[in-house]
This record gives C-alpha cells, structure tokens and sequence, in this order.
C-alpha cells in the first residue's frame, strides 16, 4: 500500500494507482477529458494537472503513479490557471454551435468549460477546418468538432480491433479519419457505434432518423409500427435520471403509444423467432454434418466485421436476420395480410441500442417483404429524445402493453440484450427439441458476465456433448476465431456480439456506458426473465401460431423467404 | 525528353519493384511493431510510398491500412506522392529565415514552377522545407541531395541546380 496526502487528506491506495484514481477513493473530483476509464489513459489533454509538492512542473493526474509521502494539491491557484488554460486552448478554435449540435447539454467539453468557470475565452486563433461525412448510415462525424482526445481511436483499434479512423497528419492539420481522406462509409467500419459512446464532444455522432419518423406518424396515410429491442427497456431510463439497471418496459412502451404509433410490437418476439430457426439450423447442421461451429447472426456490426475481415468464415453465420429485420418482414407479410393493410403503406421504426442496425436495415437483402422491410433504425438515445421533444413525462408513465400479433414474448427472448443471452435462450430450446425432455433448470450462468470469451459443455442426450462459446466485443471476437482457426477450438455454436457487453453496451445506447453499467443493465434483463411466465422461445403461445397461421415449420419455405438471410466478402480496406 | 514515354517506363520499372517488396516483407508477416523499418525500406525502394505498397504492408504486417496511413502522414520522411530524384530542402531555421530563406524558397518555386512538398513534372526534382541544418553561419542555406549550399543569392539558384540530372 502508498500512503500519500491530497489536499492535506491522508489516502492509502495500492501501489500502481494513479494519482486520479487515489484522489477518487477520497472523493476528491479531479476534472477529467480525455481520460476515460476501461478505455484510455494518455495525459494528453491537460485538464487533470496537479501539482506536486517539490515538482517543478505540474503532472496529468490519469498517468501519474502514486508514491509514497508525495504531497498532491487539486486546487490550488496555479492548478485551476493551467486546467483553465488547457481548455480554453481547446475551445479557441472549436466551433461555437453548441445550441444546436446534437450534442448539446450531454457535452464533456461544455460541462468543462461550465465547470472550471471558462465564460471568455482569450485566445482567437484559426478554427479547424473540417468537413461533415454523412456516407455511413449508421455514424456521423463532423470534424470541426474533434478535439482529438483519441478516445474514439483507442476503442475502435483496442477493444475493437478493427480501426477505422486514425490520426492522419500532424499538429494543426490533424485529422482523426479513415486513411486517404476517405469517409467512413466506404471503408471497412463495422458501424457498431462504439466511438460515439466515447466520443466526449459532437464529433461522432449517429446518423440521426428522428425527422423521419416524425414525418411518417404525421402522415394520415401510413401505418406506423414501432418495435423495441430487448437491451432498450434496461437503459432507456437512464436518459431520464433513472438510476442505470432500472427496467422500463411498460413505460416504454407507453410512451410508444402516446407518441402515435399505430401497433406497438416487440423485437423480443422476433427474439424467440430467431431462437426457433437458429436451434432448428444448429440441430439440423449436428445431425447432418452442416458447417460447424455455428456463430450466431443478430448483431450486424459483428456481421460486418466477418464479412471484412473473415470472409472464409461466412459459410459459419446462421442464415437467420437479425430480430427486427424478421420482425420487419412479418409485419408487412404476415400482419399486413391479417389486418388488409397494403404493405406499402407500412412503415416500420425499430428502436435498438446499436448504430450498425442503421447500416443493416438498408441493405438490399432486407427486402424480403417485396418493400423496405424496416424503414428506420432509432437508437435508444434518439427515442429519448423523440419522447422529450413529445413533452412526455416518462418517469411518471404508467405501464403499457405490447400489441397482438407480434408482441408477446418469453425470458428467453429479453436476455438477448447481455451477453451469452442468445447462447442460453437457445439451450433453452435445442435441448428440449433434441431431447424431447423438460429442461428444468433455465439458467445457463456459466455463459453470464463479462468475461472476454466464455465457454460450457452441456451433455445433451442423443447428440452427445456440445461445446459452445460466447464473445462480446469484436477483440474478443477476433480471438475468438483465430483460436478456431489455428485448430485450438472445436465447438458446435457460438454466439458473437459487437459491442462489449452485449446489446447492453450498444452503440445506441445511453452515455456513459462502462463495466458496471453493463452488468446492471444485463440484471435488469434477467430479473425480466425470472419474472415472465414463459422462459422458453418454443413455449411462446404467439410463436406457435404463426407457425400454424403462417409460416409453416421452422426452416421451411416461408421462413428461408422471410427470416434468413446470406452474407457478402468485403474488402479489409 | 517526352514525359508520356518517361511516365510508362517509370511505371514498368515501378511494377517490377513490387517483386522487391515482397522479399522485404518476408519475415515481418504479422509483425505490426516493424511497420515503420517496413516503411523505411518501402520509401527507399520505391522512392516514395505508393498506395498499391501501402496496402501490401497493411495487410502483410497485420495492421490497419488507417493506421499506416497515419504513420506515414505523421513522420515527414515519408511522402505518398513521387518524389524527384533530386532533393531540394530549403532552409527555413530562425538564422536562415532571418536572413532570406523565404526569398530562396519563393525563387526556386518561381523557377521550377511547383510549391513546396511538390516534385516537377520529369521528377527531375523534389522541393521542401527543413527547419534548421546546423548550418546558421551560412545562411541562408539550402541542401541539394547531400550538398549544402550556403548564402544562397535568389539569382544563382538555377545555376546550382543546373549540376543535377
């Protein structure tokens, strides 16, 4: 242990803490910019200096180790001078448009500046030149507005391992940006979001379809359907001061209601749909000797990084879409046939907590209705803001209910949003369907929590043991399969998602995000489960009459139409 | 000499490089920490670093093409764009700024006819920037290739020049 004083207060921290992390521990708020922990710690942006006694000159508090008998001071006169200065460097040629960046009043560098008193700002030099790139559905950035805190770098290149923007240039002209000016939709960006979780001004933002929607629910002639994921109802509270972990499903879906959506439906029914086709394929591919290990498909941001960067693996994916995309279909097939709709007056909006689902819903595979079969993709932060702009009093909603035909949905559906979610749900099923046996105990824990990649066996009778494997986090992921390809790990399934955490940890989903955030979030989503009547997709009553009413058997004529889907290589560039 | 007929036969001996290229590259597949003794080879190889090399190295070294990009554009030593096979660096240190070395920078753009950071059209020459040579007694100074030049006169700019083919 180090024994040192902060602002005269004695602390005892372990030995390789940082000075922050010390000053933390003693509740002492040192401000903070391009620090940002579980992702980077680089002294870079000068916000948190300190001063040290005996030290000439002050030290960036992210970086610097603790040693024993060492006097710190967070506040003193020359302390307060220098973090000032720091940021009015960064706002001289920041552009002052905060009223209407989508970032307004959800800024790190606006509550800075609010914070360390800044209401002038001395120097006036050149602004950044920066241009706005629009080309990826799913993420926008505006470079004028980057401060080059590096952050975004480090998620997509650490964690992410796929790196799509860097620092181009030098000193002024440094630009954070994919390489040869191009912009990010051509080059090989999974669109998962996760730089505009970290992103602390409104450089990276969502693409945003807010507009849209409202212009579909103005129109007397269309038929607007929402539909939530199953990760949104775990943090949408979050973007209204609820405490994160806390679950809102009926006032989310109330609020659906109030805002004039004509059929509130649930992805979590497209959930247990996905867990009869995907334990369908997987039993059918154990029996028939299909391409193993079988990798689950509902993320589009994993399934991009597969098609960039493992094209050989493709044949590996489940055919099946992601959730919404199948629910997309149904709703303008199977729902616009029962009701004597005309499809094309249909317009479906998916809530999600993920920014690759803006790329996904506009492919042209996901046509499969004959029409666009999801028409926007909102994440869980534009929804906050739609409902805001509504004036709706959400903390104070009361609970709704979800609509017929497709809404109703089981346990096993609304853990899809953790990590390892997908994996239990389906063991849920493919055990019973392969045994024929009542599985009594649900809960799968060793595929739980937020270890990198998790592994079981379970002895299923009939089939013998079947491995599986989860990874959340498109690192983990690509270990993941370098581990199969170097012939290390022979497993049956394996469920992937792209964000850490899960859907939980989405792109889309409220800021900040971290590890103890994710795993109130997943809580919520299992405390969810415990409580629904139904834990098991195949037990769904609205499951099975679709099947009946509709679709036929799982894997058969209708569903290789409407619920799957094929993959295409990409470049690595 | 015609610059069409200079271009092709450039671009065939350029082509015959990539052979080089790739014994360079053998021994770093999948070594990320090389990249930039990679790159140093590449740019003496080729003279500059063209994209087509770019993206063999990116892919051979296991790194993103964005973060070689971002390598390449932060060191000044490497240039994605041909470069002459002469180098003009004009000296704009404190002393040689002081001194005159805009004036020599402004003649020798006006008498190649390209800005700084460019290559003529035959790829005769390179002209750039440095920012002190250790040569602040003879300033303003300029160096061509591995020559230095000192109180470099605006009038006798070409006549330097004039030595290198």
């Amino acid at each position: 242990m180090v024994r040192l004083t902060i602002d005269g207060q004695n602390v005892e921290i372990e030995e390789g803490k940082t000075i922050l992390e010390a000053a933390l521990k003693a509740n002492i708020h040192i401000p903070t910019l391009c620090y940002l922990p579980e992702v980077q710690a680089i002294g870079a942006c000068r916000v948190c200096l300190v001063e040290i006694e005996g030290n000439k000159n002050l030290q960036a508090a992210c970086v610097s180790p603790v040693s024993t008998g060492i006097k710190v001071y967070t506040n003193t006169e020359r302390v307060r001078k220098a973090r000032r200065f720091s940021v009015e460097m960064l706002l001289s040629n920041h552009p002052f448009e905060c009223l209407t960046c989508p970032k307004n009043l959800h800024c790190e560098l606006q509550s800075l500046a609010n914070e360390l008193g800044i209401t002038d700002v001395r120097f006036k030099g050149e602004k950044s030149s920066g241009r706005i790139d629009e080309s990826s559905p799913s993420i926008r950035r505006d470079q004028s507005k980057c401060i080059l805190c590096r952050r975004c770098i480090t998620v997509c290149k650490e964690i992410q391992t796929v790196t799509a923007l860097f620092a181009q240039g030098r000193g002024f002209d440094t630009k954070v940006e994919p390489a040869f000016n191009r912009d990010l939709g051509e080059v090989a960006c999974t669109n998962c979001g996760q730089c505009s979780i970290v992103c602390p001004v409104g450089a990276i933002t969502e693409n945003e379809d807010i507009d849209g929607v409202w212009e579909a629910l103005a129109d007397p002639d269309k038929f607007v359907v929402i539909q939530d994921a199953p990760a949104v109802r775990a943090a949408l509270g979050e973007e209204f001061g609820l405490p994160p972990g806390t679950l809102v499903t009926g006032k989310m879906l109330s609020a659906a209601r109030m805002l004039g959506f004509d059929r509130v439906f649930d992805t979590n029914f497209a959930a247990d749909l996905t867990i009869i086709e995907e334990g369908s394929e997987l039993l059918k591919r154990l029996r028939e000797g299909g391409v193993l290990p079988l990798i689950t498909s509902c993320s589009p941001g994993w399934i991009k990084f597969i098609e960039h960067f493992y094209p050989e693996m493709l044949p590996n994916l489940s055919t099946c879409k992601s959730p919404h995309q199948m629910l997309g279909a149904l709703t303008k097939t199977y729902f616009a046939e029962k009701m004597g709709i005309d499809p094309e007056k249909i317009v479906v909006v998916s809530v999600m907590p993920c920014t690759a689902k803006k790329f996904e819903c506009e492919r042209p595979e996901m046509r499969s209705s004959g029409y666009k079969d999801v028409d926007y993709v909102l994440t869980t932060r534009e929804f906050a803001k739609m409902i805001k702009q509504a004036g709706i009093d959400f903390v104070n909603l009361p609970d709704g209910h979800y609509d017929d035909p497709l809404g109703e949905y089981t346990g096993a559906a609304t853990i899809f949003g953790a990590t390892g979610g997908v994996m239990e749900a389906a063991l849920r099923t493919a055990y019973e369907l392969a045994t024929g046996m009542v599985l009594e105990s649900v809960e799968f824990t060793s595929v739980r929590g937020l270890e990198g990649i998790k592994e079981a066996t379970i002895p299923v009778e009939g089939i013998g043991d079947v491995r599986v494997a989860v990874a959340h986090g498109l690192g983990n992921a690509r270990r993941l399969l370098n581990r199969i390809k170097e012939g290390r790990g022979d497993y049956h399934f394996i469920e992937i998602m792209a964000c850490p955490g899960g859907c939980v940890g989405g792109g889309g989903q409220p800021i900040p995000v971290n590890n103890e955030i994710r795993l109130k979030r997943a809580s919520a989503l299992y405390a969810e489960d415990r409580a629904l009547k139904f834990r098991k997709s195949h037990e769904n009553p609205s499951i099975k009459k679709i099947y009946e009413d509709f679709l036929g058997k799982p894997l058969g004529e209708k569903s290789h139409k409407l619920l799957h889907t094929k993959y295409t290589a990409r470049s690595r560039f | 000499m015609s610059s069409e007929g200079h271009c092709r036969c450039t671009q065939i001996e350029e082509e015959s490089l990539y052979t080089e290229l790739e014994k360079i590259l053998e021994g770093h597949k999948g070594r990320g920490k090389d990249l930039i003794i990679v790159l140093h080879k590449a740019q003496g190889l080729f003279g500059y670093l063209p994209r087509k090399a770019l993206e063999m190295i990116a892919l051979e070294l296991d790194v993103s093409i964005n973060e070689v990009l971002g390598v390449v554009t932060f060191y000044n030593f490497f240039s994605t764009q041909p470069t002459g096979r002469n180098s003009i660096k004009v000296c704009l240190g404190t002393a040689c700024y002081v001194r005159g070395g805009p004036g020599v920078l402004k003649q020798a753009e006006k008498d190649l006819g390209i800005k700084d950071g460019e290559t003529t059209g035959d790829r005769r020459f390179s002209l750039g920037v440095v920012r002190c040579i250790g040569a602040c007694g003879l300033a303003p100074a300029m160096i061509v290739n591995n020559d230095v030049y000192g109180r470099v006169k605006t009038t006798k700019i070409m006549e330097i020049l004039e030595k290198y083919e």
